[in-house]
């Protein structure tokens, strides 16, 4: 080896450390330095809706199955809980796309009748359908990460959209449209 | 100063208790915090739980966490164990709906490759260069 390759070498771990730094500091500056805001997107968007059968979560309302999920027409299903504050805030919205004439079916995650049935005296009952999930058993098989979701299923029960977090007054016409791009 | 401690403690509460954070009235589901009948069984369980990420937390495992979720994620991952699943069959149920995030155990693929082999190659070259260096000095001698 000669010496003039030797001191070639020489740089090669400053080389390391200095790809070590570029990589962490482009993670620093331009990644996602906040973890808390995170969001998990469902790998389920573009796949039918697992297979489920859930029993009604209140008495006025039907359980949800997801062959109650393939109708021939979009619609929405609205993974919520009474416990959920963020729940509250979406429900105006929730009501505005039911009078549009939107189908709204509920996953109500971990609750319990009779606060469910506050929740809806309190701030609107938009839903057709409620299923009680109370292990969180269908919100995994759907790959949900929390409450409030809202996924958009196509006539045939395909997942063609999801919309993570509460639902926005701004988020309304985002919502219409995907499910106009679902029919 | 005993004031100053409580309004600091008040602070470090209301930043843990986010909104987000709600929890759930219901009891903790079956097999959330209970282990399987058959040690086999729970010993699987648990080294597949300690692998899986935590969805709701910041960076906790399933199994250290006591989130609404991560109970839930435990009680299915119990359940489905004792239904005689395979512990990776399971892993990829969750990797199909949550993506390779949820795993602390990187699968070996076009993207993740470089985790793998990229200390070998490091250490390799560590390895290679030392040896330089020894031959060079027993050369001197």
């Amino acid at each position: 080896m000669t010496s003039e390759s030797n001191r070639l070498i020489l740089w090669v771990p400053l080389g390391i450390a200095g790809i070590f730094i570029l990589f962490f500091g482009y993670a620093l500056f331009f990644g996602n330095a906040n973890p808390q805001q995170k969001t998990i997107e469902s790998r389920m968007v573009g796949q039918p809706v697992p297979e489920f059968a859930l029993d009604p979560a209140v008495s006025n309302h039907p359980g949800l199955t997801s062959a109650n999920l393939a109708t021939g027409e979009p619609r929405l299903v609205n993974v919520f809980a009474s416990w959920c504050l963020p729940c509250i805030t979406e429900a105006p919205q929730l009501t505005a796309l039911q009078q549009r004439g939107v189908s709204i079916d509920a996953i109500a995650i971990r609750d319990r009748p009779q606060d469910i049935s506050n929740f809806l005296m309190r701030y609107g009952d938009p839903y057709q359908r409620i299923g009680a999930d109370v292990d969180s058993r269908v919100q995994l098989a759907f790959g949900s990460s929390g409450v409030p979701e809202t996924f958009v299923v196509d006539g045939e029960g395909v997942i063609r959209h999801q919309h993570i977090g509460e639902i926005r007054p701004e988020d309304v016409p985002v919502i219409m449209q995907a499910l106009e791009d679902a029919r | 100063m005993i004031r100053l401690l409580a309004i600091m403690l008040c602070l470090m509460l209301a930043s843990y208790a986010g909104p987000a954070n709600a929890q759930s009235r219901l009891p903790d589901a079956q097999w959330a915090n209970e282990q399987l009948p058959d040690p086999a069984q729970e010993a699987e369980a648990r080294e597949l739980m300690e692998s899986l990420r935590c969805l709701v937390c910041q960076g906790q495992s399933i199994a250290d966490s006591d989130a609404d979720m991560a109970q839930d994620m435990r009680a299915l991952v119990r359940r489905r164990i004792a239904a005689g699943e395979e512990p990776e069959a399971i892993r990829q149920w969750l990797v199909d709906r949550y993506g390779r995030w949820v795993t602390y155990e990187p699968p070996f693929d076009a993207v993740t490759w470089p985790l793998w082999l990229l200390p070998l190659l490091l250490l390799g070259t560590g390895l290679w260069l030392a040896r330089g260096r020894f031959r060079k000095n027993r050369g001197d001698r």
